[in-house]
């Protein structure tokens, strides 16, 4: 029915239908985008590219707005501390 | 350096419009949008499975789509406008799988259809995974994030909360509460006023239909986020009425305050501001003689006169008179202007964040810590609020409510690039921000 793509998140491999933002794969793989200054765990707010509460590093670039970004097959991803 | 007659920064309602009306008139047109795909917000598409192609072919949405692609003007996607100046250059940062690509455009008139992002006010809690905005989890939900069978809280004020209810429940979502701060009163006026927007008010109505299983907590409010076991996810909200408070279960809470409009960059070329609103005149011409603006920046007003005064742009960079739509420009004003006295915010709701709540999430400042400090500048310099990559544009509008101090100036870049962007003035680049060879650019 849908076309799964495999992705890296935080190095565990996660599968996600073509379309899944970078954002939503990390929700789904219930993990943070990011580690706040203080230590928090963050996830995406807004969603439309404003708050870089979801950013994280996507194929080793740093500070990218997952919540802008397409699932891409073998993509790695990582949340940004 | 790409040059155009006309450019346009933002495809959403506004920004289409303008666009395809300008082209259809003979102007060359670009259009620039931070977003992979033209439609803004209100006309997101689901980007998964069947949904994303379930309402294609129909709609307003997408025969304004068809309309902007039939017209001949270039819409560019994923690009975000970092520095903008009046002479008439534009600059972008796109990225791409091998670094950042840095583009230079050069327009003879610019529309800046910019439009508007949620109002987030804080409350303890808020910065749990779990806590979205109310557009935002709808956002995330075209993105692929499924909230099927999961307990959803929406909260905050504005009609946008009964549409994204309306919207998750369609989605399987179990919505149990809509949880709207204006009175009773408040928005018995606005109900009212709907008469004379027909379609709105069936709109309205359709949503409330679909959500016949959720309770509409209207005159509350949202006071704390409860965290789960771990600590780390959501567990629970407490709702209050002003006299008492209740804990509500749910998995997800999507909050949003209304609008805030997206002015950044009309402010960096220095258009004339009408309180947070840009001035335009009946052609939505800015103080800029090649500078017009259309849509929410120019005053929160929703779709059709977004779509109207996107026309009118389009038309007057074009040179064709306007003076026909300039009349249901007025009458969505007016809409405009009942929906900003609907879902005024109340006072209490600056008694909801405590001294260690977080206001700026860039950097972490806590409410307490910006007592003692009389305004942006000082605050900025002392704690970091506002200086972190979103550039106060979720803390903004925060402070403003809490404490009332207005932004204070603006700078290039209006979104954080490498600083080589600065480097390159006339010319595009691929900056590498990976150790991976560039490929030459054909």
């Amino acid at each position: 029915m849908f076309e799964l793509l495999s992705v890296k998140i935080n190095g565990a491999t996660s599968r996600v239908a073509r379309g899944t933002t970078v954002a939503a794969a990390m929700l789904l793989a219930d993990r943070p985008s990011r580690i706040s200054v203080t230590g928090e765990p963050r996830g995406a707010l807004c969603g439309m590219g404003v708050c870089f509460e979801c950013r994280a590093v996507v194929n080793g670039i740093p500070h990218r707005r997952t919540c802008q970004i397409l699932c891409e097959q073998d993509m790695t991803i990582e949340a940004s501390r | 350096m790409t040059t155009t007659e006309v450019l346009v920064i933002g495809a959403g309602p506004a920004g289409i419009a303008a666009a395809a009306a300008a082209a259809e008139n003979g102007c060359a047109v670009i259009v620039l949008d931070d977003n992979v795909a033209a439609g803004g917000q209100i006309w997101r598409e689901a980007t998964v499975g069947e949904a994303a192609s379930a309402h294609r072919g129909h709609g307003r949405k997408w025969r304004a789509l068809e309309r902007l692609r039939r017209s001949g003007a270039q819409v560019l996607g994923g690009r975000c406008v970092f520095s903008a100046e009046a002479s008439g250059t534009v600059q972008t940062s796109h990225e791409t799988s091998s670094g950042t690509l840095v583009e230079q455009f050069h327009f003879e008139q610019l529309i800046l259809a910019t439009g508007a992002r949620e109002r987030f006010l804080p409350f303890p809690g808020w910065t749990l995974p779990g806590v979205f905005g109310a557009g935002g989890l709808q956002a995330l939900v075209k993105g692929g994030f499924p909230v099927g069978g999961k307990r959803v809280v929406v909260a905050g004020t504005g009609p946008l909360l009964l549409a994204v209810a309306a919207h998750l429940a369609q989605d399987s979502a179990v919505v149990s509460s809509v949880v709207e701060q204006a009175s009773l009163g408040q928005l018995a006026r606005f109900a009212a006023s709907l008469w004379e927007h027909p379609a709105k008010l069936a709109q309205g109505v359709l949503y409330r239909a679909m959500l016949w299983k959720t309770s509409y907590r209207i005159g509350c409010w949202v006071v704390e986020a409860i965290a789960g076991s771990n600590g780390h996810n959501l567990s629970a909200v407490r709702v209050t009425d002003g006299t008492r408070v209740w804990t509500e279960p749910c998995d997800l809470l999507a909050s949003g305050y209304h609008l805030v409009p997206n002015t950044e960059i009309a402010a960096l070329l220095g258009c004339k501001f009408r309180g947070t609103f840009v001035q335009v005149d009946k052609a939505q011409r800015t103080s800029l003689p090649n500078v017009f603006c259309a849509g929410e920046p120019t005053g929160i007003a929703g779709l059709e006169a977004a779509m109207v005064q996107g026309e009118i742009a389009g038309l007057a960079c074009a040179g064709i008179s306007t003076t026909l739509l300039q009349k249901r420009v007025a009458a969505e004003r007016a809409f405009g202007e009942s929906m900003e006295k609907a879902f005024a915010l109340r006072k209490e709701l600056r008694s909801v964040p405590r001294p260690d709540t977080i206001v700026c999430r860039c950097e972490d400042v806590t409410f307490g810590s910006l007592h003692g400090y009389t305004g942006w500048t000082d605050v900025k310099l002392q704690t970091r609020c506002g200086m972190g990559p979103c550039q106060g544009r979720i803390c903004g509008p925060v402070v403003e409510f809490l404490l009332g101090w207005s932004p204070v100036s603006i700078r290039q870049p209006l979104f954080p690039v490498p600083l080589q962007a600065f480097c390159f003035q006339d010319e595009s680049v691929e900056i590498a921000t990976t150790n991976e060879p560039i490929e030459e650019k054909a």
